[in-house]
C-alpha cells in the first residue's frame, strides 16, 4: 500500500530538521510513490547522515571559526577602496572593512547607502535624479560663487539661476536659511545676496566666508554626494555619507529595501536582530569582494555573538574578549596587570572553567573529550 | 505615505511576542532559565513595535542561509 501526499508531507513535517532539508525531502518524494516502510527508511538514513554532519559537542566551535575567517584575512590586501560607478565614491573594503566590522565602529571610515527607489520611481531616470537632488546635502558653493569685496567690507553670493531650477529652491529659501544660520542681515540684489560681518573686520569676513560655504541647505545633513547607477532594469542611488532614517522617509524611497553600511545605524533604526543580520551581509561581501570563500557558519557565529546582549558589542578588549567572566582568560588577552590588580582588590575567585585559564595552570581544557565528566554510580 | 514599519524592512526577520505558556515551554524545551536566553532591549524599534515589555520573551523566525528558516529566542531586558 502506498502513502498519499498527505501522509508524506505529515510525516516530514514532525521531523526535527532544518526547513530546508524538510523541503528538500518534500520535493523529491513528491513524485515517487513509496510504502510506509519505505518512508521510515529514507527518514531514518536521512536522520542519521543529518546527526552525523553535525557539530560535535564540546567543539570549540569560536576557535574554528576564527581561524577560518583568520586564514583568509592573510590573503586580503591590506588597503583596497572600490569606486561605484563613474563618480568616484569611496567605499573602504578588503582587511581594513572587515576590521571595521568586528570592532563594531560607531561609524565606519567611509559611510555609504544603497538607497532603493519605490516602482514608480526606479524606472525613470528623470524621478530618479529628482529624488538624488532632494537627498544630496546642497551647500552655497553648488548653487553659485561666493566672492568678497574688501573695499565695502562684505560677502556677495552670486547665485545660478539654472543650478536653482535644479536642485528646486528658491533665492528666498536660501536667504532664508542664511538669515537663520549666521543671525545676520541678508540683502538681496538682483540674483545675488549680499551679507556683511558684524564689525568690519578682514577676519571676520573671511570667517564670515568659510561658514557659509558649510551650511546645508537643503536635503539630508551629512550625505554629501549621490550617485545614480542603472543596475539591471532599476536605477539605484549610491550615497557618500549615511542617515538611514531621514533617507527612508523620502518620497520615492523604497524604505523596506533601503540599507546602509553603518551597522550601529542599523542597530538604532531597525534593531537588533536587522544589525545581526548586517554584519553577515557586509562581512560575506568583503570577503567575496576579494574573492575569497568562508562558511558562512563562521560569519552567523560571529554576528550571533556580537548581538547576544541585545547591542552590537565589538570582538575585543571593550566587547566579547574583555567581558570574559575568567579574571586569567581577560589578564592573557591585554593589559594583564590591570585585570590582576583589580581582580586582587575586589578578591575575584577564578572557576578555570575555561580554556585559557586551565592552559595557563597547566591542567586539560574543558574542550572536546576534557569536557566530559565521569560520575561513579554507587 | 503611511508610516514606515520596521518590520516591513528587508533586513528585520518576524519578531512575535510569547504567550507564557509557549515560554515555559521554550523553556522547558532547552533546560535553561530566561536569563540564559539572548537578550533585546525593550527599546528595540522590532521589540516596540511588537509591544514587548521587560520579561517577556520574542520568537524571532529567522530567514537563515544555511537552513532557510531557523528560530531564535531572545528575552527582553531593560
Amino acid at each position: 500500500m502506498s502513502l498519499t501526499g498527505k501522509d508524506v508531507a505529515d510525516r516530514l513535517e514532525a521531523l526535527h530538521l532544518p526547513h530546508n532539508i524538510r523541503e528538500t525531502m518534500r520535493s523529491e518524494l513528491s513524485s515517487v510513490e513509496l510504502s510506509e516502510e519505505q518512508l521510515e527508511a529514507i527518514v531514518s538514513q536521512v536522520e542519521e547522515d543529518y546527526r552525523h554532519s553535525m557539530v560535535e559537542p564540546c567543539e570549540a566551535v569560536g576557535v574554528v571559526a576564527a581561524q577560518s575567517i583568520g586564514e583568509p584575512g592573510t590573503q586580503m590586501t591590506m588597503r583596497t577602496f572600490h569606486y561605484a560607478g563613474v563618480a568616484e565614491i569611496n567605499v573602504t573594503l578588503g582587511l581594513p572593512r572587515l576590521i571595521e566590522i568586528v570592532d563594531a565602529r560607531k561609524i565606519p571610515s567611509t559611510p555609504t547607502m544603497t538607497i532603493r527607489l519605490t516602482e514608480e520611481y526606479a524606472h525613470d531616470r528623470d524621478l530618479a535624479r529628482e529624488v538624488a537632488w532632494a537627498i544630496e546635502s546642497t551647500s552655497l558653493l553648488h548653487l553659485g560663487s561666493i566672492a568678497t569685496d574688501l573695499a565695502e567690507m562684505n560677502v556677495i553670493i552670486e547665485l545660478n539661476p539654472s543650478a536653482m531650477e535644479q536642485r528646486k529652491i528658491t533665492v528666498e529659501e536660501v536667504a532664508d536659511s542664511l538669515r537663520e544660520e549666521t543671525g545676520l542681515a541678508v540683502d538681496q540684489k538682483d540674483g545675488s545676496l549680499v551679507m556683511a560681518p558684524e564689525e568690519p573686520s578682514y577676519r571676520d569676513l573671511l570667517q564670515l566666508v568659510e561658514k557659509i560655504k558649510k551650511i546645508s541647505l537643503k536635503g539630508v545633513e551629512g550625505i554629501k554626494r549621490v550617485v545614480i547607477r542603472k543596475e539591471g532594469e532599476e536605477y539605484i542611488l549610491y550615497t557618500e555619507g549615511s542617515s538611514l532614517r531621514k533617507v527612508m522617509e523620502f518620497e520615492g524611497v523604497s524604505p523596506g529595501r533601503t540599507k546602509t553600511n553603518n551597522i550601529n545605524e542599523i542597530g538604532e533604526v531597525l534593531g537588533i536582530e536587522a544589525a545581526r543580520n548586517a554584519i553577515i551581509n557586509e562581512a560575506t561581501d568583503t570577503l567575496r569582494e576579494q574573492g575569497l570563500s568562508v562558511d558562512v557558519r563562521h560569519i552567523m557565529l560571529v554576528a550571533d555573538i556580537m548581538t547576544v546582549d541585545g547591542e552590537v558589542k565589538q570582538i575585543g578588549r571593550h566587547g566579547v574578549s574583555g567581558e570574559k567572566a575568567s579574571v586569567l582568560a581577560r589578564a592573557a588577552f591585554e593589559v594583564t596587570v590591570n585585570h590582576i590588580l583589580d581582580a586582587a582588590v575586589r578578591g575575584d575567585v577564578d572557576d578555570l572553567k575555561g580554556v585559557t585559564e586551565n592552559v595557563i595552570v597547566g591542567q586539560p581544557i574543558q574542550l572536546g573529550t576534557g569536557d566530559v565528566k565521569l560520575v561513579a554510580r554507587r | 505615505m503611511s508610516k514606515f514599519a520596521v518590520k516591513d524592512h528587508d533586513l528585520v526577520p518576524e519578531h512575535a511576542l510569547l504567550t507564557p505558556e509557549e515560554a515555559e515551554e521554550v523553556l522547558k524545551g532547552y533546560g535553561i532559565e530566561a536569563p540564559q536566553l539572548p537578550k533585546i532591549h525593550v527599546n528595540d524599534p522590532a521589540a516596540k513595535e511588537i509591544g514587548a515589555k521587560v520579561g517577556d520573551i520574542v520568537r524571532i523566525l529567522r530567514r537563515s542561509p544555511t537552513a532557510k528558516q531557523s528560530v531564535f529566542y531572545r528575552l527582553v531586558i531593560d
